[in-house]
């Protein structure tokens, strides 16, 4: 956890690097910010040639996973361990404007939880700054932070087995829209108009939230016609690729039999 | 491409698989591929192509396929009976099958998953640089079923290399996986991890290509609550609430909120491709 330092700067404990299999290292955080920040790091470093023999970079909750390592792992932990990683800059990285009809099924019970008037959640919510800290669950799905502490529910306690593609959604810390179908636990406060923009395989990159990106929610009125926009010029082709998949787990398991892990689930 | 494969049988479980879809875990998309990598390389040089080329992936229950135009086709992986248009034809060697002839290669005779390599490759339009059927995330070419027809490549000019006899790899009558600890082995009592690496756990029915499942002692847990989701590696044992380890194959999801108690390397899962529910597995400390 961060402490604060005699000068009044904060400072979080150095991160933690474990080893996962030969070639992979886990770097655990003590905070979701310092995980942003710590990842915002590694892309900054990789960006610039200092990371050489890292194939992926997985950035989760309070983790950020290194693998595919072609070099002396033993090295790079040590290296990694010593780095001093600069605050997180929420104000940096590509802005996404994300349209949202503010009318999910669990938008007045959300409203009860904050204690707030049902039209107040949209105003709330789309007058936060998101950013994406990792995804996961499904290709194209974004675990979206920013939400003040106050405003943090916990899942709905049963699941509901079908949440539409486009459902914008909360649980915990995050903010997520879902790319397809699936079954889900989030709590429902609104939908995207035009979800096929969230995931498009022929576009790079392929998920509209991808990592370190901003997000904005913008509220949409009921069903007008509108476009997901963002700053740089994306294509939002309708192509998604998916539609075979095996269904995606509600947090326990997935539908083919494997457990996929309770926090991955949305 | 004018000559294509048509399924006419596609058993139990058929997919197209390459090498795998690498560089897009951190947006939730794991790597796919050939389960049995060494196998699925060998079928390819067989067949004159290059280690890259998609080929069919089949679950115990093999397939029949009828090529557009003639071909040469390489069975292996499960050892199986191969015919064309019901003759038999070698199992694990170049086989030529003339245009509109049906190749069947039947049920595995031991073993679990076989291959077809076609002169030429599979051509599905890729997905994010791959061919692979990744079943987690749906991404890729849909398992195969009766009736449908891939896009073949033109064969390589130079053919395939003569080859007399050539090591398929066994399959085991006992699965060894190699382990390593971390990066959650504290999460789990240090009896537990002397049960890990000491019992014979089995191969669960439930396997499937995101995982290994195993019936066996349950691993006790020394410290209790939830892990944050966490990304997860190929070979990662991850062990769910009833303490069963899972070994994460390659359609494992990128990220997972049960500990990961060790990791299997990359090179000792293709063993883990060929065994059948059942099959004794014992997981031994790995060695440095």
């Amino acid at each position: 956890m961060s402490t604060r330092t005699p000068d009044g700067q904060e400072r979080g404990r150095p991160p933690v690097v474990l080893p996962a299999g030969p070639d992979a290292l886990l770097v655990e955080l003590g905070s979701g910010e310092e995980t942003e920040a710590f990842h915002a790091e590694v892309l900054r470093r990789r960006a610039a040639g200092e990371l050489p023999g890292v194939r992926e970079v997985v950035p989760a909750a309070r983790t950020v996973l290194l693998d595919g390592i072609a070099r002396d792992t033993a090295g790079l932990a040590r290296e990694l361990a010593s780095w001093r990683v600069p605050p997180l800059r929420r104000d940096t990285g590509e802005l996404v404007e994300i349209p949202v009809v503010y009318d999910g099924p669990d938008l007045a019970g959300v409203a009860e939880a904050w204690g707030v008037a049902v039209a107040e959640v949209a105003r709330i919510h789309a007058g936060t700054g998101f950013r994406v800290a990792f995804c996961g669950f499904a290709p194209g799905f974004g675990y979206l932070t920013g939400l003040p502490d106050r405003f943090h529910l916990p899942r709905r306690a049963t699941p509901r087995t079908r949440v539409p593609a486009g459902a914008v959604a909360l649980a915990g810390p995050y903010t997520g829209v879902y790319p397809r179908p699936s079954p889900g636990g989030w709590q429902l406060i609104g939908r995207m108009p035009d979800p096929a923009a969230l995931w498009n395989p022929d576009r790079e990159p392929p998920a509209l939230l991808a990592p370190g990106a901003r997000v904005r929610f913008v509220e949409a009125g009921t069903g007008a016609s509108t476009s997901t926009s963002t700053s740089t010029s994306t294509s939002t082709g309708t192509g998604t690729g998916m539609g075979t998949g095996t269904g995606m787990g509600t947090g326990t398991s997935t539908g083919t039999g494997t457990s996929t892990g309770t926090g991955a689930g949305a | 491409m004018s000559a294509g494969i048509e399924v006419v049988r596609a058993g139990a479980l058929t997919t197209v698989q390459d090498e795998g879809r690498f560089g897009h875990a951190h947006l939730g998309v794991g790597r796919a591929g050939a389960l049995d990598a060494p196998s699925a390389r060998l079928a390819n040089r067989l067949a004159g192509n290059p280690v890259t080329a998609a080929l069919l992936e089949t679950t115990a229950t093999g397939c029949a396929v009828r090529p557009g135009r003639a071909v040469r086709v390489v069975v292996g992986g499960a050892p199986c009976r191969v015919t064309v248009d019901g003759r038999p034809v070698a199992w694990g060697a170049a086989v030529r099958v003339p245009a509109g002839a049906v190749l069947d290669a039947g049920p595995a005779a031991y073993g679990l998953r076989g291959y077809l390599a076609f002169s030429g490759g599979l051509e599905p339009e890729p997905v994010l640089g791959s061919r692979s059927a990744d079943l987690l995330s749906g991404l890729g070419p849909a398992p195969l079923r009766d009736g449908d027809v891939l896009p073949l490549g033109p064969p390589a000019p130079v053919g395939a290399p003569y080859a007399g006899a050539v090591p398929w790899p066994g399959v085991p009558d006992e699965l060894v996986l190699p382990v390593r600890f971390g990066p959650r082995h504290t999460w789990f009592t240090p009896a537990a991890l002397r049960t890990l690496t000491t019992a014979a756990y089995r191969v669960s029915p439930h396997s499937n290509r995101i995982g290994l499942r195993t019936e066996g002692p349950a691993l006790e847990r020394a410290r209790q609550g939830e892990l944050p989701s966490e990304g997860m590696v190929l070979g990662a044992i991850q062990v769910p609430p009833d303490g069963r380890p899972v070994v994460f194959l390659n359609d494992h999801p990128t990220t997972g909120g049960y500990p990961v108690v060790g990791v299997v390397p990359e090179p000792a899962l293709a063993a883990a491709a060929r065994v059948v529910a059942g099959t004794v597995v014992r997981f031994v400390l790995g060695v440095r």
